[in-house]
């Protein structure tokens, strides 16, 4: 087991693409750490070169203590679990699994006291006579996994696996994931795209953007306290809303009047934003005390929450989460309150966190 | 839903409706079609049954005016000539047969040796102006053979290579590995690169990734290329001609050629050299039959 260290990492494809500007990561011995972002920002080819896969233009990748820089993938010892999953469709459960120790030239009662491990911490017992075409999705990818893990792998590295499942499958493999990582204790890096995924399994979440990363932090610090306008838009479903304030006698206000908890150290002439969770926003009845006027423009009813959406000062987009036993009407004037703590602010011109 | 399909069609009246001219234009239409197939199927096998027909005749029968069609006497003679001289011993012909076995077979094995690990690249890596390479590499087939043969020609003269069976086998490779790249590229793009990352992982280096991996799915691919390959340099005649004359060098096209010409031709013996050298063709298209077409549709038209 080791941890894993990305330096200056940038990669330029021979056509000319740059699909990873700068990414520095520091992943710790036996973390479950995620990368997030929109497609084409660069996760693929990230992982891709610390597999060895793909080599980086220029930075350097060491695992454990080893700069890996110049090691072929399979001097790395590493496991990746692919988006496709990649099994050998000539082979059936049982060979696929084996065949990376097979490889490495393991004895055979070896190779099939760890088969037999694996294919029972995936449960595939009933699978291990079938080829690949005979397996629904959900069972290739737990065959998949079973193969990362069969080699006992520094590392596993995960490129979207759950991508190709649909909804309750991929709850559930979620689960056995994050289950499956904290019992072995290996290092995980897993890609995704969806925040849900991110949020719920990593330990640490790296937020990428256009080839660079834009924040690394916990679930709750990136929920909490997004580091740039991108994170705040892509994390959160809904996701915070975005309302231009000033300062003014140490008090902060959108320009309709909404008052919101100033954080300490706001800097002054500068154009800002504010990233106010749906959930730290109210809708009130028309003049509540501290509301300001605002007319609900829609709702979406999801059964344990409602959210409406409201138009407050010409902003038509405001999210609010409330619970389902308070009821407006579309169209309806209320009042809009803010709740919660103070919320972050942007500087609209770097588009980064100021306080 | 089968349910109410099956109810429709049992309850409901659409049957009786039809009207009967319609249902006459379908059976009409199809008695045309059958029509029209069976006299291209005539057409286009007439000069074949013939060319078997006069492998088996008699020769009196082979020149009787009007000619027969039935009620002639059947030999094997002509069969027999086609591989054994008039004085006992080896035919020439049978030379040329057994050139044409080395010449398409060498070269064939050739291109798909040179021809498959170029597509894998081509395929796989990130080659500089690679279309433009791949532009290149199909324009040498742009050319009919016919019109590069004088200066090929010249060349082989110059080297030496005139009348040997290496300039035969050199020039079909030349013009077969062109083919089998740009068809096994179009095979390589439909085996997932991920294989054989996966196999990098597991321990294997690039080369055996492909050996172990990748290459046994491309099997039925590299057959019906191989095939084609075979089919076009045992077919070939303009080079032949062109590039050897001696009997020893010569392959069955430009010799079965030769049988004709002089004050008499002896068809039988012509007609029975044609069906020794239709047969390994139309075998190995029978052998590979399924690829051939799953070659033509899925290696050669996407991307
Ligand atoms: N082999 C390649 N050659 C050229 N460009 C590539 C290659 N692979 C990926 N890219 C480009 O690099 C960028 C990042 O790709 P990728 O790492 O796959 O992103 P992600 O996995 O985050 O969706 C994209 O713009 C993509 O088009
Ligand atoms: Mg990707």
């Amino acid at each position: 087991m080791a941890g894993i260290e990305v330096s200056a990492l940038h990669k330029r494809y021979p056509d000319g693409t740059v699909a990873v500007d700068h990414v520095d990561l520091s992943i710790r011995d036996g973390e479950l750490f995620v990368m997030l972002g929109p497609s084409g920002c660069g996760k693929t080819t990230t992982l891709r070169a610390i597999a060895g896969l793909e080599r980086q233009t220029t930075g350097n990748i060491r695992i454990g203590d080893t700069l890996v820089d110049d090691l072929p993938p399979a001097d790395r010892d590493i496991a990746m679990v692919f988006q496709f999953y990649a099994l050998y469709p000539h082979l059936r459960t049982r060979d696929n699994l084996a065949f990376p120790l097979r490889a490495e030239g393991l004895p055979k009662a070896e190779v099939r006291k760890r088969v037999d491990e694996a294919a029972g911490l995936m449960r595939l017992g009933p699978l291990l006579d079938r080829r690949p075409h005979r397996l629904s999705g959900g069972e290739q990818q737990r065959v998949a996994l079973a193969r990362a893990l069969v080699r006992r792998p520094r590392a596993f590295l995960m490129d979207e696996p759950l991508t190709n499942l649909d909804a309750e499958l991929r709850a559930d493999m979620r689960t056995e994931i994050k289950h499956l990582q904290g019992e072995l204790g290996t290092t995980m890096v897993y890609v995704t795209h969806d925040q849900v995924e991110a949020m719920s399994l990593g330990h640490r979440i790296a937020i990428l953007n256009k080839g660079r990363v834009e924040q690394i932090g916990t679930p709750l610090e990136v929920y909490d306290r997004p580091a740039s306008l991108f994170c705040a838009a892509f994390i959160g479903s809904p996701p915070m809303n975005l309302i231009e304030v000033e300062v003014a006698d140490g008090k902060l206000r959108s320009q309709g009047g909404l008052a919101l908890t100033p954080p300490p150290g706001l800097p002054r002439d500068r154009r800002l934003v504010a990233g106010v969770r749906p959930e730290a926003l109210e809708v009130t009845e028309p003049g509540a005390e501290r509301s300001v006027p605002a007319r609900v423009v829609s709702a979406e009813w999801l059964g344990d929450e409602i959210i409406y959406v409201v138009d407050h000062d010409g902003q038509r987009d405001v999210r609010v989460r409330m619970p389902p036993t308070v009821r407006f009407t579309a169209d309806a004037p209320v009042g809009l309150r803010h709740t919660g703590g103070p919320p972050p602010v942007y500087d609209v011109s770097t588009e980064e966190l100021v306080a | 839903m089968a349910l109410s399909v099956d109810e429709a069609v049992s309850t409901g009246p659409a049957g009786d409706h039809t009207p009967p001219s319609r249902r006459f234009g379908g059976r009409g239409r199809a008695v045309l079609e059958v029509a029209l197939l069976t006299v291209l199927a005539v057409v286009m096998l007439f000069p074949v049954l013939w060319m078997i027909e006069t492998s088996i005749k008699e020769n009196r029968d082979v020149y009787a005016i009007p000619a027969k069609f039935f009620d002639f006497k059947v030999t094997m003679e002509h069969f027999k000539d086609v591989f054994v001289a008039s004085g006992g011993g080896r035919s020439t012909l049978s030379a040329s047969f057994l050139n044409s076995v080395l010449v398409a077979g060498v070269s064939t094995a050739l291109a798909t040796v040179l021809g498959v690990p170029a597509a894998w690249a081509y395929s796989r890596f990130a080659v500089k102006a690679k279309k433009d390479q791949l532009f290149f590499i199909l324009s040498t087939r742009f050319m009919p053979p016919v019109v590069v043969v004088i200066p090929i020609f010249l060349m082989y003269r110059q080297v030496g290579l005139i009348d040997t069976k290496l300039g035969l086998i050199l020039i079909y490779t030349a013009f077969n590995v062109p083919f089998t790249i740009w068809m096994m590229k179009g095979f390589v793009d439909e085996v997932p690169a991920e294989y054989e990352d996966a196999a990098m992982l597991d321990g294997y280096t690039r080369l055996q990734a492909f050996r172990r991996f990748t290459l046994p799915l491309l099997l039925p691919g590299i057959a019906a290329t191989a095939v084609f390959a075979l089919i076009f340099s045992w077919n070939e005649f303009v080079f032949a001609i062109f590039l050897t004359s001696s009997d020893d060098v010569r392959t069955a096209p430009p010799a079965i050629a030769g049988l004709i010409g002089g004050t008499t031709v002896d068809w039988g013996l012509v007609a029975a050299a044609s069906v020794v050298f239709a047969l390994p063709v139309l075998v190995f298209a029978y052998l590979v039959r399924k690829h051939l077409v799953a070659g033509v549709t899925l290696g050669a038209v996407r991307r």
